[in-house]
């Protein structure tokens, strides 16, 4: 790898760009993706796998290139600087997922109690408006504050969020939806909440709880089953 | 991929080079069966003996680094094949009975 490429990507991740490295095998000829001057099937190769976020080798005519895929981090969107976000959201930090808390009472949202990562202290649902959640951003709510959680809820289903929790018990849930339902989600929308939000491991500890949320956000994104959300029950 | 951690290895390998280091940096670009880490994953070694991410579960760490040493001297890149092609295999093959290719380039 030439020092100029190497420059140029460490540019493209900081400026957090999706980019590729395309490698010709087994000679190491390398190019960086996007770019004007990529061979039309190459850059469109590219584009795929930013698409699927997943590196590997192709053949392209007769020649095989690896595309290693630097996609910029997924987001977290944690709603509520409360004790539960505090261990959830250094957990977060070290799967390598860009976090955000979101809290407008500041005496909870300090950088005190969330060193190193972007606090937004507006309204939740302005917060995350401003935030524009797409298909790489979770949304989870912490605050178990209706009047904070529901316009934070309101919003991220109005996005593309691919993962979207909240935290309460059955009941409290049932609750939130029919309040949502008033705002005029559809079922079909609320199906997205993830309510009572994270795997089910018993957890009890904010830590187990956090640990929980993230095991789910994981399954979600990668499609294993247990990422897969059982249909409310009518009663719900 | 684009785990941090994969990313967090060029962070480091351009330090060390920054820092004067001869530095390879290993990446699998093809895997099979139940190799433990996805193609993206990278591995960055240096002739000083540092190392910093993974290619493996660690069963064939050894070897690539090995192999690295060949390419920082030369400068020619390596394609290596790993897997359990043969009895001799268990040596240096993986133990969990995958099967990957590592692209082994130095850091110019």
């Amino acid at each position: 790898m030439t020092p100029e490429l190497l420059a140029a990507l460490n540019t493209a991740r900081a400026a957090k760009r999706p980019t590729v490295v395309a490698t010709r095998l087994p000679g190491g000829e390398q190019i960086l993706l996007p770019s004007p001057d990529a061979a039309p099937d190459l850059a469109a190769a590219a584009m795929r796998a930013l698409e699927r976020d997943e590196s590997g080798t192709v053949k392209l005519g007769e020649t095989d290139w690896f595309l290693n895929v630097y996609n910029p981090p997924m987001r977290l969107i944690v709603v509520g600087a409360v004790h539960i976000a505090q261990a959830l959201v250094p957990m977060a930090a070290m799967m390598g997922l860009n976090v955000v808390v979101v809290d407008p009472r500041r005496t909870f949202a300090t950088p005190e109690r969330f060193p190193n990562v972007t606090i937004i202290t507006e309204w939740t649902d302005e917060a995350v408006e401003a935030l524009a959640p797409d298909i790489r951003t979770g949304v989870v709510t912490l605050t178990h504050d209706p009047k904070l959680d529901d316009p934070a809820l309101d919003i991220a289903l109005k996005s593309d969020a691919f993962y979207i929790g909240a935290l309460g018990s059955r009941k409290t849930h049932a609750a939130r939806l029919k309040r949502l339902r008033e705002l005029g989600h559809t079922e079909a929308a609320l199906a997205r909440i993830r309510g009572p939000v994270g795997l089910n491991i018993g957890a009890i500890t904010a830590a187990e709880i956090g640990l929980s949320v993230l095991a789910e956000f994981v399954a979600v994104r990668r499609n294993a089953p247990l990422g897969i959300k059982a249909p409310q029950s009518a009663a719900a | 991929m684009s785990d941090a951690d994969a990313q967090d290895i060029l962070s480091v390998a351009t330090t060390w080079r920054a820092a004067g280091e001869q530095v390879a940096i290993a990446t699998v670009t093809e895997t099979w069966g139940s190799s433990p880490r996805p193609a993206g994953s990278q591995l960055a070694v240096t002739v000083s003996g540092k190392i910093a991410g993974s290619v493996s579960g660690g069963c064939i760490e050894g070897a690539v680094a090995e192999a690295a040493m060949k390419t920082i001297a030369s400068g020619v890149p390596q394609l290596l094949d790993f897997g359990i092609t043969n009895e001799r295999a268990w040596e240096v093959g993986l133990a969990c009975g995958g099967k990957l290719k590592v692209f082994v380039e130095k850091l110019a």
